[in-house]
């Protein structure tokens, strides 16, 4: 038989509803709770990204607030077949709350003027009437009993829609792939032909869309989606593009046209698109394509592992004492550093547990410390402590999602378990390997940040608040003015100043937008009262103004994507504001007028974090929909692109994968849902357990035992970490400009001549009668080899040679030996790894074992006991048998004598100190009977020590004991 | 600062050849047995033929850790004013009757008190009969840090048999406990001197203005074990699960706080199950590292 299905409904398949809920932590904060009424019955891989839509049409409509925009209405007769489907998709993203907002927004837009197709033309774009029906439950029994697919009813436009499909309904068998050769011939031959002209048309205008992407949604969301009826075809089916074919084809052809974008995404993305059946069976040049990118594509998207927790290190210069107005004040903000430790170590063992809150836990000890803060005044040591852990534990990548899924955290707890209810669980898990957030996730506080915004929500201390503000501004404004010279040195030093900036951005917006907050969105009365009262104060930051500059002086790479995570905090009311609406025109206009591929291949990846970062802007619940169709700002954008200057961050290839992929986590989604489609394809055949390699493998944590390289390099991170931030700046300075050098007087030198060299001997050679080109080539090679070599060498020499005295120079006087040494090695290695790098080749260092050396001499204290265990016995109590022979008492005396030989007497005036102030020397006892003791050997000092017919301890005693214990040590 | 144990019967011991790392379970036993103990030599002597693999060092800073706890839970019992009244009055009559024996031990190892805290309370309602007066702490700790000066001859000896036989207090314990952590302190900074790593010492740190000192500082961090090491800290006890929590809220974690990750030398070794905050930053050793990865090595390495 040839039905399709959506795949075996297994209870594999069975999505997490309870997971897709948690990925909408942050949407709580907007008020924006889109699924009022969980369906327990979604299911098939389609449904995999969120909870199924409420069944109920008044609820799915009326949650999206923004619906009352006036476009939910007049879109829903007017879609495009394609469009339908994608929004219909699109929509179960993010939730009810922004449903047919990709229809909306497309309509109004005139279609570029070289595409003669009208899209009010129902011939050419017939309206699916379904896609704007809200889901209706009463309909899945189409699904109840798939019908073959057959010429019966090659256009037909069922009611019901895909998302309705029920989870409980029996599995069909799994017949996507193999099928769709055969039902090529199955169709009618006559309207396959129109179908695939019609969907021709629609392609490319789809494509142009793509590739002028002059309208205002997300060109994420639209790939993906388009991802989403490539993977889900089966399911899509009839329902808007009359079968899986159709499908199919639309998607292959859309990601040809779109092949540069395509090409551009992640290995492992590549590599399951090209393995993926579908795409052969279409177009097996795609398939090509794709291969031959995969290969091409070098970099890697690697999770880094989760960097150690550092503290923030003490620094003197801005910690100790005198950076305080009083002791009190110095010992508080001691205290209060520990506890802040304190709460955030107690957040991580246990936010992951169920029914932990922050508030309830950790609220009022949060607020007391605050409020010790107030009463001390040390709220801007406490921001600075504040915002430098921030930055340290939350500016590398974090796995999106993964805070509030901690998809690891139970898996291997269940792994080790056989009930039923988890191995079920554990079924989910492989079909839905991580949690899938869509590709236009609300703003969120992954990992860490998490902490630090419960942090501040729960403090809720203004002056804390306002220091914050402060800080996160000045060091901003810092990072954006940053300069890089160029992308081949400083590519690193780019990435970490975007990430930081974003990080620092989010949380300014944060905090500056956090009093506004409502749950709800407010009346049109209070709207207006708000606008009108917040009009009148100056907003946080000029981000206009940076905008502006940014644009002029060609920076927008840098700027424009913490912009973005600074405005995405605003609430409701912001983006009404005359001073955000233009901000956001700003983006708009800066999006318009980018277009993907013009600036070459050079800046590709640039363009790329652009597009991603504001489509994912103007996708989320914040932005306001009738901008989209503003062209305010439209010339004064146009303006200061001409008159830019023609250097500037923009054009320098800054970006790459691994900070695309860090900047937009979304874009993995891509990798997940083909990585879904692969699970449901081979769930049958035992292809659970493959399925958890490709998945889970990048979310796992760092191994125990790290290699000894990254020993090494963590070493030197921490090297820094308690030094001045100045020594670690010098550092890098020096390595990069000797590393340089370095690398153009080998360029001057020895490359020359070896150019020189090279060529010569192939003239000489080639005017030789046969010569054997072979060999010829070989030895010339063996000379490059030998070169190489000595360039290696010569790197080294130059970089050991001139970084060590760089550093010295650089750095303070009264810097200490070791710590100047080390910084000296660091430095030449830096240069030497930089130099060597270019000369492709790698300088590896041994390792060397410390050897220890034992003294075996008995300790001051070990004696001491030992002449207190003689005098308890000569005091008594005692038996018969405590008695201590002459030999013995010599053998002891002879160790004191040892113990005192052998020890370098090094700290002995500082314990006689210590002695003295401890209260158990009297000051002029020492300075009476020092000598007089000094002067005694050995026996005598002992048999004063060891009176035995006394009974009784004499000053002297203690005294010559005490010297005893002193002059050991 | 240096923390350290006391001692009395202990003699030298190879603590390399013998584990000093233990699993709570045979912490606890060991608890349990040392429950019914005193603070003796001979005590200490049936500790360690119970305890035969274990150093001597180690049980008896257990030991004394212990019954430090036992003194304090059961401190409220013996310092009940008529309590004190009646140790003493039985001490009285004692002396008069055998003034010879070892009145003050006896009666401590009796009600199961430390013979040095007992000592103390009996001289201090010594002067206050004599003096009508409640006595200075001054002049008390001088009288049993040199009994000669308690004007009662026969309670001097009686005094200086408790702080001869007390293995856990009085003022020659102090003394050694204070030499037992400085001297640790100074093999501290001698190994680090050997294996060539510069530090800062807490004096040093101090002058800089730092509110939280370890014992020492490196200048360059270390690896052990594959844990990064920016400041040791030394201990001369064993680390049982009560004095690592104070230490932790104390001491470690401010250290980690401000400084990174670092290392906490229990020289008498640690229950082995507190060795868990590696990965935030705390690896407990028994001793010196042996297996100190460095950084920069090669010829570059190495100090000044």
């Amino acid at each position: 038989s040839q039905t399709l299905t959506h795949g075996p409904t297994t209870p594999a398949k069975t999505p997490s509803t309870s997971r897709s809920v948690r990925t909408q932590d942050f949407s709580d904060r907007r008020g924006n709770k889109s699924t009022p009424i969980q369906t327990s019955r979604s299911a098939s891989r389609v449904q995999l990204f969120s909870p199924a839509p409420s069944v109920s049409p008044v609820s799915g409509r009326g949650e999206g607030r923004r619906r009352s925009g006036g476009f939910g209405g007049c879109a829903s007769g007017r879609q495009t077949g394609p469009r339908g489907a994608v929004s219909e998709e699109g929509v179960r993203w993010d939730g009810g709350g922004r449903r047919s907002r990709g229809v909306g927004r497309i309509e109004p837009v005139s279609p570029p003027t070289q595409v003669q197709l009208n899209f009010n033309n129902l011939e050419d774009f017939p309206p699916v009437g379904a896609a704007q029906s809200p889901p209706v439950a009463t309909k899945p029994s189409r699904r109840i009993n798939p019908t073959p697919v057959s010429a019966e009813r090659p256009n037909s436009k069922p009611k019901s829609c895909f998302i309705s499909t029920p989870l409980s309904l029996p599995a069909s068998p799994p017949a996507i792939p193999e099928s769709a050769g055969a039902k090529l011939t199955a169709g009618s031959p006559h309207s396959l032909q129109e179908e695939r002209e019609l969907l021709r048309k629609e392609r490319y205008v789809w494509a142009v869309i793509f590739s002028l992407n002059n309208i205002p949604v997300s060109m994420m969301m639209n790939l993906i989606c388009l991802l989403s009826i490539y993977v889900h075809a089966d399911v899509l089916e009839k329902a808007y593009l009359g079968n899986v074919h159709n499908c199919v084809y639309f998607s292959v052809r859309v990601l040809e046209n779109q092949f540069e974008l395509v090409s551009h995404l992640d290995k492992c993305t590549l590599r399951l698109l090209s393995e993926n059946e579908r795409v052969g069976t279409f177009s097996s040049s795609l398939k090509d394509h794709l291969a031959q990118a995969q290969e091409n594509c070098t970099a890697k998207v690697l999770p880094s592992p989760p960097m150690f927790v550092h503290s923030v290190p003490f620094q003197p210069a801005t910690d100790n004492r005198s950076n305080f107005s009083s002791d009190r004040a110095f010992h508080t903000f001691k205290k209060q550093r520990d506890v802040f430790y304190g709460f955030l170590r107690e957040w991580e063992d246990s936010h992951k547990e169920p029914g932990w809150d922050f508030e309830a836990a950790l609220g009022s000890r949060v607020r007391m410390m605050v409020s010790q803060l107030t009463a001390a005044g040390s709220h801007s040591h406490f921001a600075r402590l504040f915002q430098k852990q921030l930055i340290q534990m939350c500016k590398g990548p974090c796995v999106l999602g993964s805070s509030s899924d901690a998809p690891d955290a139970d898996l291997l707890g269940m792994l080790g378990a056989d009930s039923l209810g988890r191995l079920k669980r554990l079924q989910q898990r492989l079909v839905q390997p991580q949690g899938l957030i869509g590709p236009c996730p609300p703003p969120s506080f992954p990992g860490h940040q998490e902490f630090f915004k419960c942090f501040l929500q729960t403090a809720s201390c203004c002056q804390l608040n306002q220091h914050l503000k402060d800080g996160l501004c000045q060091q901003l404004l810092k990072l954006d003015e940053v300069s890089i010279l160029g992308p081949d040195d400083e590519k690193q030093r780019f990435s970490s100043v975007l990430l930081t900036a974003r990080l620092l951005a989010k949380f300014l917006g944060f905090i500056s937008f956090l009093p506004y907050q409502t749950s709800e969105l407010p009346s049109r009365d209070i709207q207006d009262t708000a606008i009108t009262l917040r009009s009148k104060s100056s907003p946080v930051l000029d981000v206009c103004a940076v905008l502006r500059s940014s644009v002029h002086r060609r920076r927008t790479i840098l700027t424009v994507p913490w912009i973005v995570e600074f405005l995405s905090m605003l609430d409701h009311i912001g983006p009404l504001l005359p001073f955000y609406r233009t901000a956001l025109c700003l983006l708009l206009q800066i999006y318009k007028r980018m277009l993907l591929g013009r600036g070459g291949e050079l800046c590709y990846m640039n363009q790329l974090l652009m597009v991603a970062v504001l489509g994912w802007l103007f996708q989320i619940p914040i932005f306001p929909e009738d901008l989209f169709f503003s062209t305010d700002l439209k010339e004064e954008v146009k303006e200061l692109e001409n008159i830019t200057s023609s250097q500037g961050l923009d054009t320098l290839p800054l970006v790459d994968q691994q900070l695309l992929y860090t900047c937009c986590p979304y874009l993995g989604e891509f990798r997940k849902l083909l990585a879904a489609f692969v699970a449901g394809s081979t769930s049958k055949s035992g292809g659970l357990i493959r399925k958890i390699t490709p998945t889970s493998a990048e979310l796992r944590g760092p191994s125990t035992s790290r290699s000894q390289q990254k020993l090494q390099v963590d070493l030197e991170q921490a090297f820094f970490h308690n030094q001045p931030p100045s020594l670690r700046r010098t550092v890098e300075f020096v390595a990069e400009r000797v590393g340089s050098n370095c690398v153009k007087h080998i360029k001057a030198t020895l490359v020359l001549e070896l150019v020189k060299g090279g060529e010569k001997t192939l003239r000489d050679s080639l005017g030789l009668e046969g010569v054997n080109t072979a060999k010829l080539n070989d030895s010339i090679c063996a000379q490059l080899c030998d070169a190489g070599m000595q360039a290696l060498e010569t790197a080294t020499r130059f970089c050991s040679e001139n970084a060590p005295g760089a550093v010295r120079v650089l750095l303070p006087l009264e810097t200490s030996p070791s710590v100047l040494t080390t910084a000296e090695s660091i430095t030449t290695r830096l240069a030497t790894e930089k130099a060597c790098s270019w000369l492709s080749a790698n300088i590896t260092s041994s390792g060397q074992v410390q050897k220890n050396c034992t003294h075996k001499v008995p300790l001051g204290s070990e004696v001491m006991i030992e002449i207190k265990e003689v005098l308890s016995v000569a005091v008594g109590p005692r038996s018969e048998e405590e008695a201590y022979t002459v030999h013995q008492i010599e053998s002891l005396l002879y160790r004191v004598g040892q113990t005192l030989g052998c020890r370098k007497k090094t700290d002995y005036l500082f314990l006689i100190r210590q002695l003295i102030e401890r209260g158990l020397l009297g000051e002029e006892e020492v300075g009476t009977n020092w000598p007089k003791l000094s002067a005694l050997s050995w026996p005598e000092v002992i048999s004063k020590t060891l009176r035995f017919e006394a009974g009784i301890l004499t000053n002297h005693f203690l005294m010559a004991f005490l010297v005893c214990s002193c002059r050991s040590l | 600062m240096m923390d350290s144990v006391s001692s009395s019967s202990a003699t030298v011991a190879d603590k390399s050849v013998k584990r000093m790392q233990i699993c709570r379970a045979e912490y606890r036993v060991i608890g349990r047995f040392v429950e019914q103990l005193r603070p003796t030599r001979q005590c200490m002597k049936t500790l360690q033929t119970q305890f035969p693999h274990l150093p001597p060092s180690t049980l008896l800073s257990i030991f004394s850790q212990e019954y430090q706890k036992r003194m304090k839970r059961s401190m409220a019992r013996h310092h009940a004013p008529d309590v004190i009244k009646e140790y003493y009055q039985r001490y009285r009559s004692e002396a008069k009757t055998r003034p010879a024996a070892p009145l003050l031990l006896e009666l401590a190892n009796q009600v199961d008190l430390s013979p040095a805290l007992l000592a103390r309370l009996i001289v201090e309602c010594f002067l206050e009969e004599r003096q009508a007066s409640v006595a200075s702490r001054h002049v008390l700790n001088n009288m049993l840090r040199e009994p000669y000066l308690i004007p009662d001859l026969l309670l001097a000896k009686h005094v200086e048999q408790c702080t001869v036989n007390d293995c856990c207090y009085g003022p020659l314990v102090d003394c050694i406990k204070h030499a037992i952590g400085l001297e640790h302190e100074d093999l501290l900074r001698d190994k680090l001197r050997e294996t060539n790593l510069s530090f800062l010492d807490e004096n040093q740190l101090r002058a800089k203005g730092y509110d939280k000192t370890p014992d020492i500082i490196l200048e360059v961090p270390i690896a052990v074990d594959g844990h990064i090491v920016h400041w040791i800290e030394s201990k001369a006890s064993f680390g049982d699960d009560h004095s690592h929590h104070t230490y932790l809220n104390e001491q470690f974690w401010s250290y980690c706080n401000r400084f990174g990750p670092g290392l906490v030398i229990y020289w008498y070794g640690f229950v082995s199950e507190l060795d868990c905050q590696r990965d935030r930053g705390i690896l407990l050793r028994d001793g010196f590292p042996s297996d100190i990865v460095t950084l920069c090595q090669g010829p570059a390495r190495g100090r000044v």
